[in-house]
Parts: C-alpha cells; structure tokens; sequence
C-alpha cells in the first residue's frame, strides 16, 4: 500500500501543532488544538483508506480494484460531524467562562487549593479530648459537678464556640427561653 | 422462536430513548407531559432490556445487523450476557435517578429556565450508554461514546454557572481528547486489518505483526482508559465532577465511567486475548486503588470524596480484568454492577445530606442521625456496602476478585491482594469519618457548623411547646420539617436504588451464575463471534 507523502506531512504538522496548542493554558488555543487534531485524525484515517480510486458507485463491468475504500470516507464523515458538534459546545463555553470571569484561561479548582492547604491538625481527630475513665458518663457529671479540670475546659470550648454561634442566630427567640436553655445546655457539656 | 424476535427489536434499546429525548424537547413547554414521556420512555426501555437479558441468559450471544448489509460491513449490534446485564442495570439505575431529579424539580419548582433541556439530554445519555454496550463495532462504540459524552457535556455544565463551566471546560477538553485518541486508534486499526468489526478483528488483529498489535492494543486501552479514569488518567474526574447536580453526578458516577471498563473488558478478551499487558495493567489496578483512596481521605467535601472512591473502586475492576481468569471476571462482572448501584445511591444521598444540612462539608455538618434517621439508614446500608463489609454484595464481588488473585498466586497478585484488602479499609475509614461527623456528632460539636443546622438541631432538642425560634424560613429551620426539606420522591428514589443494592446479595446466586456463564462465553471468545459473523440469516434488520 503507496501513502501518499504529502497528507502525510500535512497530518504531521496538524498533529505537532494541535499538541502544542492543547498544551497552553489560554482556552482559545485549546480550542485550536483540538480542531487541528480532529482535522489531523481525519486525514489519518482517510490515509487508511488506501489510494484513490472511482467513486464507489456500482456500475456493471468495472473491475473492484478500480473504486475507493468507501468505509473510511464514510467514518470521516461521521468525524467531522463528531468534532462539529462538540467545537460549537466548546466556543458556548468558552465564551461563557469569559462572560463569567472576564479572562481566557482556565482556572483553579478552588476546592482542590483548599484541601491542598490544609492544616495537618484535624479539629475533629487530633484536638485533645477528655479521657473517659468510667463506663457511665453520667456519673462524672454527677461527682465533678462545679470541677473543672484542664481537660474539660478542653473539650467544651469546641461547644462553647458552636453554640456562641448557635445563639446569636437565635436572636428572634425570646431573651428568657435562650439563657434557660444555654444554662440547661452548658450543664450538660461539662 | 420467540427469542429472535427478542434480538430483533435490540436497536431500539437505543432508538426509544433518542425518539423520547425528541418528544421531551418537543414538550418542553409543559413539564407534567415532559416528565410523564421521559419516565415512559425509560420504563419501556427497561422492560425491552429486561426482555434482551432473559434472552441472552438462555441462548448466549445474538447479534442483529442493521440495514441489512453482510457482517463485517454493515453496523451490527451484539447481545450477551454481559452487555444485556450492563444495558439492564444501568437502565434501572437511570429510571431511578430520573425518578430522584423529577422529584427535586418538583420540590424547588424549576419549571421555566434552562433546566427544561434537562430531561431530553438525559435520554440522550441513556441511549449514548446503551449504544455502546450493544456496539458490534469499534466505530459504532465510538459513536455510542461521542452520544453519551456530548450529552453528559451539556448536563453538566447545567445553568452555566461559575463553577461548573471551570469543571465542565477541564471535563470537555479532557473527553475530547480522548475521544480522538480513539478515533486515532480505529484509523490505525482499520489501516492494519482493513475492518473495524470486532468480531471481524478478532480473527484478524491475531494475524498482524506482534509490535502493531502492541502499539493498538496500547492506543484502544489508553483511549478507554481516560473514559474509565484509571489511575495517571484519572484526576479529571474528582476535579469536574462534584461541581454538578446531585442527580447529574450520580448517574455519570454510576454509568459513565463503567462504560470505560465495559470497553476495557472487551478489548482485553475479545480483540487482544492473552493478556500480554497484564502485568501493566495490575500495577495500573494497584495504583488506582491505592492513590484514589488517599486521595478521598483528604477531602472534606463528602461529594468529592465519593468522586474519589470511585476512581478507587475502578482499580478492583482493572485488578480483575488483569487477573484474567474466569473466576476473576465472573466477579468483575458482578462487581461492576454491584459498583454502579452502589455509587450512585451515595451520590444520590450526598445530594440529600446536602438538602438536609445546608452543605456537603462533612466538617461543617452533624446531628444528621438525629434530625432525619431515614437518611441515616439510607447513607448506612451503601456505605458499608461500598465498604465491602458482610453480607452486602461489595464483600461477595471483593471475596470474588481476591479469589482470582489467590488462584493467579504470582508475587504481583499477592500484592494487589494487600492492596485491595488496605484499599477496603481505609474506603471503611472514609465512609465512618463520614458517618461519625455527619450524622453521629452533635451539630454544635463541629468545628465550622452550618448555621441551619445548629437551629434545627436546637430545634429538635426543644419540646414541642410551639416556641419556634426563627420563623423566616420554616421548612429549613425546622427540626420536624423532614418532609419539606427532602421530598418523599427524592427519599423514595434512593430508597429503592439502596434495596436495589441490597438486592444484589439476596440474588446473589443467580446473578453469579450469570456472570459466571457471561465471563465463560467472553473467556471462549467463539460464541460471540459466531453470532455476529453467522448472523446474516437471522438478520435482515429493519
């Protein structure tokens, strides 16, 4: 099977350049590149094809070495329609994350920074909490009332602060029912 | 004859949805009538499914040629045990999640605005899957990619809002990418062996010189590799993901990464038997367990985290596929569709959580338990399940795989046999964390809690004297307001896809006789390809 040389160079700078351009930042240029390497795929495969020949019409009496492969034209077109379809999508999007944010780059997931920068400290695993001696909470309670040890000012700072919280959004309830219930409530976290 | 009839009507496994989508658009005006065509659609659907893997259950592989042109040449769809069961779960877990989305539009009334294209695209995914798994060709398998993914392009980029076009330009560039890496591997293949029909190159690919073997049997797994996320190919997905709606990330959590493996599974035994890249693809399956595990232990968003367990979890399907044994993909089998059901309840009960309390940050939610204990159960039984703890079927799928690996007994598979157990573990880590942060502790014990919780769970603790603290927003605020704040619908929808997920180790036994028989006939290779190429008589199409 003869290629034919100059679809090939032509395919291989469609490649080189589609690559490049998919490698930059810029959305616009992605965009390129994919239309680049669409197109380059194409020629690829009309290259698969094999050489040229008569349409693939039937007619009585020409030999079947005479016609083109018509499967990968067929394919191609199929392709082209593909990478139509999802460019228009594409430039939808890109206009719209410009319209949005004013800048033709793709951006950071903020999320992803987060986590990235999290402390190692874990509030809920690593803080130091109490260490429970006895099988039955209550009876703590019970002996240590009015006793505050290091340890349990510890560990009740972290309801304190969620309930500090908790309180000033309770500002349409009445004065009396919050305090009554904050006392109620801190009695129970010790 | 009855059963032929059953093959005959195959393609329209694809072309009910596709006509459906088209009465959905045309509907779009009135969404009671829109909602009523496209629940129609898929249950019609489901039971034609239901229909093809009876079936393909009693007489092994079938195919249909459409158009009427002769096997190798004309587009033929094939049906075997395995692409029926793929076409039936995937079927009922898309009918439940649309079930899941109608009852969220219904509840936050988002008639009018661009959510309308919402249900006809969602058709149009389905009949993107259900191409694909029926696909008798490498190009129609393209064609069936390019479907679902253009339609999974504009669900998730849903409202065009700030976040989702950032996921959904990552996400776009990604598929495309990989899409023409396919497409590139198709021309190729059809350069070396003049065909793309896959049981036509079965035969074929076999002659051709063993280093082009190598080199598309490379490009085919790369190509589906991006689309399955396994592992250096994978960090597309936790990133695009999670930004979508709770029904929109669901269903591509269950569907469309599985069609990647579905495509991966058929490379392996049909078009490259042999397993000459095993070993390769063991340690690809070791290193997507291991880094997609880490990965979800460090995240605090709970829909992120599922993103990543889910690119974990492809890991146990590839650690199967590689294993190669008949055991190991009996357990494949099973697995991924026990994985399908299962990730996308989580997901649909991330969406929930997200409902009930105000965010998805698992360090910023609490006193879930306590507020509403159906959500407790419903996030519980898929958790453990995902887990692989006994008897949920993730156990059984898991028992299956490491079987595979026991009886391949070589130092490689010794080691995938630790990483798969350490991978269960620490997925029992991610999900209890969840658990004990979200639902076990109190509200005001959270470092950051959202605001909403902190009064419900208030709420909650006061007796009902009918001093309700805050009265601007009822339904959030109140402890009691269950109902209001997670439609009966959405509850409903989960619970069904959480038993459907139970359901799978009470059906155990016949399903892996199923999957045993599916694995067997992939294994053999000669019934499928003589159902395509010995099909010319039973054709003739439509």
């Amino acid at each position: 099977m003869s290629v034919n040389m100059t679809l090939l160079i032509v395919m291989g700078v469609l490649f080189a350049a589609g690559i490049y351009l998919l490698l930059e930042r810029s959305l616009t240029r992605v965009l390129l590149g994919i239309i680049l390497v669409g197109n380059g795929v194409n020629l690829l495969i009309l290259a698969a094809g094999g050489r040229s020949g008569l349409a693939p019409l039937y007619e009585a009496g020409t030999p079947a070495e005479d016609y083109a492969d018509p499967l990968p034209q067929a394919l191609i077109l199929t392709a082209i329609v593909i990478t139509f379809a999802v460019t228009a999508f594409l430039l939808a999007m890109i206009y719209r994350s410009w319209v949005i944010a004013r800048r033709d780059e793709l951006t950071d997931d903020a999320e992803d920074r987060r986590v990235a920068s999290k402390d190692t400290f874990d509030f809920e695993e690593d803080s130091e909490v109490e260490l429970e001696t006895s099988e039955f909470p209550a009876d703590i309670d019970d002996e240590g009332e009015g006793v505050h040890t290091e340890e349990s000012r510890r560990a009740a700072a972290a309801r304190v602060a969620g309930e500090r919280l908790a309180s000033e959004l309770r500002q349409a309830s009445s004065e009396e029912s919050a305090g009554t219930n904050n006392k109620r409530r801190n009695r129970k976290a010790r | 004859m009855d059963d032929l009839a059953a093959i005959d009507v195959a393609p329209l496994a694809v072309l009910l949805p596709i006509l459906g989508a088209a009465l959905a658009f045309v509907l779009r005006r009135h969404p009671l009538a829109q909602r009523t065509a496209t629940i129609g659609t898929l249950c019609l659907t489901l039971a034609l499914e239901s229909w093809l893997l009876v079936s393909a259950w009693r007489h092994g592989a079938q195919a249909v040629v459409i158009g009427g042109w002769a096997p190798p040449f004309g587009i033929s769809m094939v049906v075997d045990e395995f692409s029926a069961l793929m076409l039936v779960v995937s079927t009922a877990v898309s009918l439940t999640v649309l079930l899941y989305a109608t009852g969220q539009g219904m509840a936050d009334g988002d008639e009018d605005g661009p959510i309308s294209v919402f249900h006809p695209a969602y058709l149009i995914l389905v009949a993107g899957v259900s191409n694909a798994f029926l696909a008798g060709d490498l190009f129609n398998l393209y064609v069936g990619f390019e479907i679902l993914l253009t339609a999974s392009y504009v669900l998730l980029t849903l409202g065009g809002t700030t976040a989702r076009i950032r996921a959904g330009v990552t996400y776009v560039v990604v598929s495309v990418v990989s899409s023409i890496l396919f497409l590139l591997a198709i021309g190729l293949v059809y350069a070396a062996t003049g065909t793309v029909n896959m049981a036509d190159l079965a035969g074929k690919l076999a002659e051709i010189d063993p280093g082009t073997q190598q080199i598309l049997h490379v490009m085919l797994l790369v190509a589906f590799g991006v689309k399955a996320a396994v592992f250096p190919l994978s960090f597309w997905l936790p990133d695009s993901y999670p930004t979508a709606p709770a029904p929109v990330t669901a269903v591509f959590a269950g569907l469309l990464t599985k069609v990647g493996v579905y495509a991966i599974i058929r490379t392996e035994t049909l078009l490259f038997p042999g397993g000459r890249l095993n070993t390769a693809l063991l340690v690809v399956a070791l290193l997507t367990m291991l880094v997609g595990i880490l990965g979800a232990l460090a995240q605090a968003d709970f829909k992120r985290m599922l993103s990543f367990t889910l690119t974990s979890h492809i890991g146990y399907m590839m650690f199967g596929v590689a294993t190669g044994s008949a055991v190991a993909l009996a357990a494949t089998v099973y697995y991924v569709a026990h994985h399908i059901i299962v990730q996308t309840s989580l997901f649909l009960v991330a969406g929930l959580m997200e409902r009930r309390g105000g965010t998805s940050n698992v360090d910023r939610l609490g006193s879930l338990a306590k507020l509403s204990p159906v959500l407790a159960v419903l996030f519980f039984i898929p958790a453990m399940n995902l887990a692989g703890i006994p008897p949920f079927s993730g156990f059984l799928g898991k028992v299956g795989l490491l079987r595979g690996g026991v009886d391949l007994g070589t130092p490689l598979a010794w080691v995938l046999l630790a990483g798969a157990l350490v991978t269960s573990l620490l997925t029992l880590l991610a999900v209890a964390r969840v658990w004990n942060r979200a639902f076990w502790r109190r509200a005001e014990d959270a470092e950051d809690a959202d605001p909403i919780l902190l009064i419900a769970a208030e709420e909650a603790r006061r007796p009902a004297t009918g001093t309700t603290g805050v009265k601007t927003q009822p339904h959030r605020l109140s402890g009691r307001g269950d109902a209001a704040v997670l439609p009966p619908t959405m509850v409903f929808a989960t619970g069904v896809l959480v038993a459907l997920g139970v359901a799978l180790t009470i059906f155990a036994g016949p399903l892996f006789d199923l999957a045993d028989q599916a694995s067997q006939q992939m294994l053999e290779r000669t019934p499928y390809i003589e159902a395509v190429l010995g099909a010319s008589e039973t054709g003739g199409g439509r």
